[in-house]
């Protein structure tokens, strides 16, 4: 294996990493999350008309109902599914839509009905993330005790990166977000994790058998370098599976498996060359700071 | 005799694992085995919210008489199993599989269906009312059909008590209009033509099927308290078998690329980990079926990225394993000695996602939990899978010198 010196340049993977994370926070503002009903409630029909329809006479039909904000219509999925999203409708409303769009066009079939009520959109994503924060602080007690509290920040710091990562993404691209996104963010979250800790117990177990004339960088590189191939072989598999979801899962996960796809890449990434300097550089400067 | 033990060990463990996969795949194929979330097989889900009147809390005994109630309207309607569970402290999730008419389940469950016999006095230019009669009192609802317009009407059969107090209001207000209403709605105004009693007839400008569900409901009861649907869903079956098709495809490719990957790889171990692999599915899919889980779209995927994560497990022993033999330790020797370190990286790893699991069902209700479940099993199936199957077969193979030297474990 050649001699890889990823601890010397760790500078250039922090100035990736941040403007990474800086284009990321920026677009997460200006952009904003397109949040599905999920998340922000209304009501979406999915219709599969049995003709070639464009989404303009859909929409004049639409139209003739009350409706108090303009809905948005688009062609889904790979054969031609018109989804039509609205403000959360009353009962008497969606059946008057379904009515006129059922006169118009007599050989629909109404593949997908889904709506949340407004109070109701924000709660399942507020709960998630209560739950995955509670999590996160009980992987710190964790890992403090079967390693030490740096290694836990800085585990959680490449975690959250990850987390970031991904939504920057979804907010450049705009894609939209329901409730298996959540699922996702838990599967990225275990994922980073994961990958993490096997990095961290190598550099523990080389601090142990740390031999004198060794700088503290010295062990950090030769462990990156011993976990290289694991850590790309690992990537590899999973990015398999997930590229088969992605590819070949249908439209419905697309979204789903894509976010998955780029938190895999970005948990490989931020194992090696964020966490692991991160620690790195923490242990120095409290060494430096108790000399 | 020592070599042949463990060949046949070895091969009996391999058929073991082969016949187990082989069951499970069959029962899971035929649908005996898991059942299938909404987003897979199509069908109607609602979640329900109680709304007590202002300033009253909801008590336990009147969610699960409502509960009760919700099963027993939903029950008529002869789907196959149908779920409807209590969630929290106000909320009861219903799940019908198979039905297609989101607009039906929704009238049927979210209707408090509280009837009431009123009269009507006009008093300045305002009609005030009085209820005479509840849907309390109600022995019997049917469906019946009005000699006279021929139209569907629903007799009432009222208790004895109902009874006397309709034919007393009745006898002495005929000519007067009886108010019937439905949730405080009037579904029908006739005028009291002269005494009845116990038996009261509805007759609105019913269809059939207005008749037929209005007969169901008050068969059934009215609601305790109110119910809102704060969230409804309604799959057509295609696009649920057609989800589930695409997504099992993607995971038999997925999974077809990471078993070549490993034998390209790590050669003979490479084998051992696609057979650990076997293994590791056979024991998810079985934990699924005795948990009685189900599967969703978004826990499909899970499994499948379950199923390149369950190979890191292998990978990390072997990396170990191949780091071992570098230093020139005889094969075996570097096999026990990878194998115990890197377990304790595995158990590491391993148990901090399965602390976010545990939250995350800790904390979530419905899908949520039922997706940290599977994710749970995943992690534990790999973990089991890569201490024992892994290790047995490795050591197997060794002992009946199957493998001698470290050429097959890959690229040294």
């Amino acid at each position: 294996m050649k001699n890889r010196e990823i601890i010397k340049h760790r500078k250039i993977f922090y100035i990736i990493s941040a403007i990474i994370l800086i284009t990321g926070i920026l677009s997460l503002s200006i952009f904003k999350l397109n949040l599905g009903i999920d998340f922000s409630s209304g009501t979406i029909l999915e219709i599969d008309l049995d003709e070639d329809v464009s989404t303009g006479e859909v929409r004049d039909i639409v139209n003739q109902v009350d409706l108090s904000q303009e809905p948005s219509i688009r062609e889904v999925g790979d054969s031609g599914i018109v989804q039509i999203k609205t403000e959360s409708l009353t009962k008497e409303l969606r059946q008057d839509m379904l009515d006129k769009l059922r006169e118009r066009y007599p050989e629909m079939t109404l593949e997908k009905i889904d709506q949340v009520d407004p109070v109701f959109g924000k709660e399942l994503a507020r709960q998630a993330f209560l739950a995955l924060a509670i999590a996160m602080v009980l992987m710190v007690v964790y890992i403090t005790w079967r390693f030490e509290f740096k290694f836990a920040i800085t585990a959680i710091v490449a975690l959250v990166y990850d987390v970031l990562f991904v939504l920057a993404f979804l907010a450049i691209t705009q894609m939209e977000i329901n409730n298996e996104f959540i699922a996702a963010i838990l599967l990225i979250v275990g994922y980073s994790i994961n990958d993490t800790i096997v990095i961290f117990d190598r550099v523990r177990e080389n601090l142990k058998l740390k031999k004198r004339d060794e700088t503290l960088a010295e062990v950090v590189n030769k462990s990156l370098q011993q976990s290289l191939t694991r850590s790309i072989h690992t990537s590899i598999t999973t990015l398999l599976t997930v590229g088969a979801i992605l590819v070949l899962g249908g439209s419905t996960l697309r979204i789903f498996s894509l976010s998955l796809f780029l938190g895999i890449i970005s948990g490989t990434y931020s194992s090696l060359f964020l966490a692991s300097p991160l620690w790195l550089d923490w242990r120095l400067k409290s060494e430096k700071k108790r000399a | 005799m020592h070599i042949k033990r463990s060949r046949i060990a070895l091969a009996m463990l391999i058929i073991l694992i082969l016949a187990a996969a082989g069951y499970i795949y069959n029962d899971v194929a035929n649908n005996h085995g898991l059942s299938l979330g909404l987003d897979l097989e199509g069908g109607v889900y609602v979640l329900l919210e109680a709304q007590p009147a202002p300033g009253e809390t909801v008590d336990r005994n009147s969610l699960e008489r409502a509960r009760a109630i919700i099963q027993n309207r939903v029950d008529q309607l002869g789907t196959k199993e149908p779920e409807i569970t209590i969630e929290g402290s106000n909320r009861i999730r219903v799940a019908i599989p198979g039905i297609e008419d989101q607009e039906q389940v929704l009238e049927l469950v979210g209707q408090t269906a509280l009837l009431e016999f009123k009269s009507g006095q006009k008093i300045d230019d305002e009609i005030v009312y009085e209820t005479i009669v509840t849907g309390d009192a109600l022995k019997e609802a049917v469906v019946k059909f009005d000699n006279r317009t021929n139209k569907a009407i629903v007799s009432l059969t009222l208790s004895d008590e109902a009874g006397q107090v309709m034919q007393e209001f009745t006898s002495k207000n005929i000519g007067n209009l009886l108010y019937i209403t439905l949730d405080g709605v009037p579904i029908s105004t006739p005028v009291i033509e002269d005494a009845v009693g116990k038996s009261a007839a509805i007759s609105g400008n019913f269809s059939d099927a207005e008749a037929a569900e209005l007969a169901l409901l008050l068969r059934s009861g009215a609601l305790p308290v109110p119910l809102i649907a704060r969230e409804s869903r309604a799959i057509g079956p295609r696009l649920g078998r057609d989800s589930l098709a695409k997504s099992l495809f993607a995971g038999a490719i997925g999974a077809a690329a990471v078993l070549l990957f490993m034998i390209i790889i790590y050669r003979g171990f490479g084998g051992v980990a696609n057979i650990s692999l076997l293994a590791y599915m056979t024991i998810v899919l079985f934990g699924l079926k005795i948990t009685n889980s189900t599967l969703t779209l978004p826990g499909i995927a899970g499994l499948i990225l379950g199923l390149g994560m369950a190979v890191d497990a292998n990978i990390i022993i072997f990396e170990r394993i191949k780091e071992e033999l570098k230093t020139g330790r005889a094969l075996k020797i570097a096999i026990e000695n990878g194998f115990s370190r890197a377990i304790v990286t595995v158990v590491d790893a391993n148990v901090t996602t399965l602390i976010a699991a545990g939250v995350l069902y800790w904390f979530g209700s419905g899908p949520i939990r039922g997706f940290a479940v599977t994710l749970t099993m995943s992690i534990g199936s790999s973990m089991i899978t890569a201490v024992l199957i892994t290790r047995w077969l490795l050591r197997l193979l060794v002992d009946s010198n199957m493998i001698k030297t470290a050429k097959s474990i890959g690229r040294v």
